[in-house]
């Protein structure tokens, strides 16, 4: 049984899913030692108030709210849980848009430029096609894939960049997302999207459930073309909560993921070129082409992460993004590392991730702090996982110790001994 | 009194974890002596040289110089010593000038500014005591490997180092640059000074040392005077079992021209010059032709050009009777070409992957691994089993193991079995033996020559001359990008390979 354990604890794989734990731990320490400090200097702040702080910390999306006499409530809390998946769901794909690149080699800074491209198209797609032409589940699928194909060419920008000319795929990913940035802005700000208001919004494209109709010989936008992503009763489980069956898409694009990078020739090809690029072209194999694949399909699932966003049915997007990127893109860069670059990891630290946002918002709903506080956690996290491999190298070591202490056990004897010799001398 | 021995380091012990790099080992260096230090790879002279520098401390043993006990906690201490290290690959700054590098750390200032003149002169003075001949002003990007290796000898001189070690000195010298340096470190013995010579061949240690010490595994196998012994039992005292020295091989028996090259030029990535300038030449099923030369002759171009990794500016190769002057790396190795290459770490292995994965690295797309894309595992892993047994592939963890783990020698083997059981008529060896032992060369030359024998062609490259003495039935100087000659190993002389090597003579 031992023995097991212990070649349990051996595998790589454990010291990998250790080291992220101890990371998450030492993130949520270093959080709840944030929440004493401003608690302690701040006079506003009780007792009572730090340590419920403390608490949410650590379980606050178990937080149900406060009761009649002020004080916490906790237990299965569904709109929490559901808000948490939903915010999960780009952060997942956006997540393995970065593994999947790392694991090939290539720094996948450009998630939100190709997050913004696959924004872009899925909505104009959704909004563009007058309703009535197909169902709406058609065009909610026909717009969720023309949102990964645009995310995938604009993928790809950077990897043609990198395989023919060598120009390194962090530059050009920074530099395609702020041309992503404008573009976008400037794709709204000609066309008449940005004026598909829900009442008297403005300025926003609101709900794509929103279709474009014929009325009276003019086309107008009238709610009712049933582009929303369904909901498979999700919605019945986490009530009140955004919930829709993009999380079980976003888990199945990640097991798909798995599968491709681990039993596939085709992920072979693109782990051994990511890994040593010189080897894969003395084997035959196509670096090039496997350099703009690779790309591409990162491209792509950043933009099917935004589409599955945008497709909610309830979600709003602000055009003029022009001056700032989508968070969620850069979001995708601890995610992945979090997961050590594994698909279905992923899936769990994105929903970590997801997690920190919801207690940000129960830390300002319940308690006198305010939601940024999970940003100190989230930075100390990415900070730790970038340390992962220290931290998967003293593992080894710290068993070692614990081995020592163990034999160490019977050492209080001798101590006694030699001191009773001491004495006599 | 001064003491026999300058420096003296006993009963040394150094662990890392999981293994003893250096069990209990004596070296004892006479005052004015060349001694050398002989063993495999893995036997534990670098770091015992590490712990002589101070870059490791030892769990255990003393270090005395003069017969005084010293510690040794950084290299600084070293050099205060007076230990000096010509290093296998050299420590120079490439855009400095020789006089700048030879310097270094060790300048002459005033009020902070640089006083090179007083350098000058004494590095002058040196180079002229020592023939020790190289150009000051130059710098070190354009100069010959000899000048720089010279200009490392200055640099210990110049701190008037009196110990002076030769990590593998002589692996990218011609013949005659060779027995230049023996002559130069005969001079210094003269002088009085103690030189630790460390080197893997028997040849130099046989011609130049006073005394040897062999390590094997770790462990110290003895100290011996050259003059009393021989290289037969000195190679096997550092393997610990009989080694075949001479490669054991029948005539030869050359068939049809399997690789035809006619006129292949190609072009240099760092100068205007051809790196392959019109090379012209044929490999006959049966017979093992060698490519001799110093490094960086076009030797590495001219196989890049060979197996497609390089595009050929000019010139037409011919594979088994198929034009593939144009034809990419993958088409190339499929009309029947194998290729073990020069760098098993940046070409030969995805070092961070597999064992069984590398062993598939060309074959994965083949039917016999792969069903509609998906990677057939337990075909895989069959197969890398079957490679590991018949070429004796030892890995920690078998076909799972990650290729980065295993020793250079069996890395070495994995991708000699690869290669060779792809059964290709056309196999391409550049220095398979790099960086290996007596055991391992002696089992990578047999299979070499057994491939031969079973009615392959063989194009070896190689800069090692016993290997291409030894090994070939025929042999291609390369000089500056050119065949300038070819000899027959039975007939030809070392010397005169190394007139070629060197551009001196051609035909």
């Amino acid at each position: 049984m031992k023995n097991t354990l212990l070649d349990i604890y051996e595998k790589e794989g454990t010291k990998k899913v250790l080291s992220s734990l101890i990371s998450i731990l030492v993130g949520l320490f270093v959080g709840a030692i944030v929440v004493v400090i401003v608690g302690l200097t701040k006079d506003t702040i009780t007792n009572q108030g730090i340590a419920d702080g403390v608490k949410l910390i650590f379980a606050g999306i178990l937080c149900t709210g406060r009761n009649a006499a002020g004080e916490l409530t906790w237990g299965f809390h569904g709109q929490a849980l559901g808000n948490m998946l939903f915010r999960a769901m780009p952060l997942i794909m956006t997540g393995l848009s970065v593994a999947v690149a790392n694991k090939t080699g290539l720094f996948n800074i450009g998630a939100p430029g190709q997050y913004l491209m696959g924004t872009m198209a899925s909505l104009m797609i959704a909004l563009g096609v007058p309703s009535g032409v197909m169902p709406g589940w058609a065009l909610w699928l026909l717009a969720f894939l023309g949102g990964m194909l645009a995310g995938a060419l604009w993928g790809a920008i950077p990897g043609i960049l990198k395989a023919f000319l060598n120009i390194n795929e962090v530059l050009a990913c920074i530099m395609t997302n702020w041309l992503a940035a404008n573009i976008v802005t400037w794709g709204f700000d000609v066309s008449n999207f940005k004026n598909i208001v829900e009442n008297t919004k403005s300025g926003y494209v609101y709900k794509t459930t929103f279709g474009l109709t014929e009325v009276d010989g003019a086309w107008t936008y009238v709610n009712g073309n049933g582009i929303a992503t369904a909901k498979l009763g999700l919605d019945k489980i986490f009530s009140g909560s955004q919930i829709n069956a993009g999380i079980l898409v976003a888990v199945l694009f990640a097991i798909a993921m798995y599968i491709l990078m681990n039993k596939t020739t085709l992920g072979y090809q693109l782990k051994a070129c990511g890994s040593n690029r010189h080897a894969a072209r003395y084997a035959g194999i196509n670096d090039k082409r496997n350099i703009v694949l690779s790309m591409a399909i990162a491209g792509a699932l950043s933009a099917a992460g935004a589409s599955l966003y945008w497709l909610s049915g309830n979600t709003e997007f602000f055009w003029s993004t022009y001056q700032s990127l989508p968070a969620i893109g850069f979001n995708g860069i601890p995610v992945a590392l979090l997961a050590v670059n594994n698909p279905i990891g992923v899936i769990f630290s994105g929903m970590f991730m997801a997690m920190l946002d919801i207690v940000g918002q129960n830390l300002t709903g319940y308690t006198a702090y305010n939601e940024y506080i999970t940003d100190v956690i989230i930075s100390v996290i990415v900070y730790l996982s970038a340390f992962s491999l220290v931290i998967q190298t003293m593992l080894p070591k710290l068993r070692k110790a614990n081995a020592a202490n163990a034999n160490a056990e019977p050492d209080p004897v001798k101590e006694e001994e030699t001191k009773e010799g001491g004495e006599t001398v | 009194m001064q003491s026999e021995y300058i420096i003296e380091m006993l009963n040394i012990r150094k662990e890392f974890p999981g293994i003893v790099a250096n069990d209990n080992i004596t070296l004892q260096l006479r005052r004015g002596e060349i001694h050398a230090l002989l063993g495999e790879n893995g036997a534990g002279k670098s770091t015992l040289m590490s712990v002589l520098f101070g870059l490791y401390q030892p769990e255990a043993g003393q270090i005395k110089k003069n017969g005084e006990v010293v510690k040794i906690n950084n290299p600084n201490d070293a050099t205060a010593l007076n230990i000096g290290m010509v290093h296998q690959h050299f420590k120079l700054v490439d855009v400095f000038t020789v006089l700048d590098n030879i310097i270094l750390g060790a300048e002459d200032t005033k009020l902070g500014f640089l006083q090179k003149k007083q350098a000058r002169q004494k590095v002058q003075a040196l180079s002229e005591k020592y023939k020790l001949h190289v150009d000051l002003d130059a710098k070190v990007e354009d100069i010959t490997v000899g000048m720089q290796q010279r200009t490392e000898i200055l640099k210990m001189l110049y701190r008037d180092n009196e110990i002076l070690i030769f990590d593998e000195p002589t692996a990218v010298l011609t013949p005659q640059e060779i027995d230049e340096l023996m002559e130069i470190m005969r001079g210094f013995a003269k002088e009085g000074k103690s030189i630790l010579f460390i080197t893997h061949k028997l040849n130099e240690i046989m011609a130049v040392a006073d005394r040897c010490t062999v390590l094997r595994k770790g462990k110290y196998v003895g100290t011996v005077d050259i003059k009393d012994t021989d290289k037969q039992s000195l190679s096997n005292m550092m393997v610990g079992r009989p080694v075949q020295l001479q490669v054991q091989k029948e005539e030869a028996k050359p068939a049809d021209v399997i690789l035809d090259v006619k006129g292949l030029t190609v072009a240099s990535k760092t100068s205007k010059k051809n790196a392959v300038n019109d090379v012209t030449f044929q490999v006959r099923a049966g017979e093992i032709v060698c490519i001799a030369g110093i490094d960086g002759n076009g030797q590495s171009e001219l196989v890049y050009g060979l197996t497609g990794l390089e595009k050929a500016s000019a010139g037409t190769v011919t594979l088994c009777g198929k034009d593939i002057s144009h034809a990419s790396v993958k088409k190339r190795s499929q009309t029947g070409l194998s290729h073990i290459p020069e760098d098993r770490h940046k070409h030969g292995l995805v070092l961070d992957d597999t064992l069984e994965n590398n062993i598939v690295l060309q074959s994965f797309e083949d039917p016999r691994f792969q069903k509609m894309g998906f990677i057939k595992r337990d075909a895989v892993r069959e197969y890398a089993e079957k490679i590991i047994g018949q070429y004796d592939v030892r890995s920690g963890q078998g076909p799972i193991t990650i290729s980065r783990s295993m020793s250079g020698g069996n890395q070495q083997k994995a991708i000699i079995g690869r290669e060779i059981d792809r059964e290709n008529p056309l196999l391409i060896a550049v220095q398979p033996t790099r960086g290996l032992d007596v055991g391992a060369i002696e089992y990578i030359h047999s299979q070499l020559v057994a491939q031969r024998d079973s009615g392959k062609a063989v194009l070896l490259v190689s800069l090692e001359l016993d290997e291409v003495m030894n090994v070939s039935d025929r042999i291609l100087v390369m000089y500056e990008g050119e065949i300038v000659g070819e000899l027959d190993p039975k007939t030809t002389t070392v010397q005169e390979l190394g007139l070629y090597m060197a551009g001196a003579k051609r035909m």
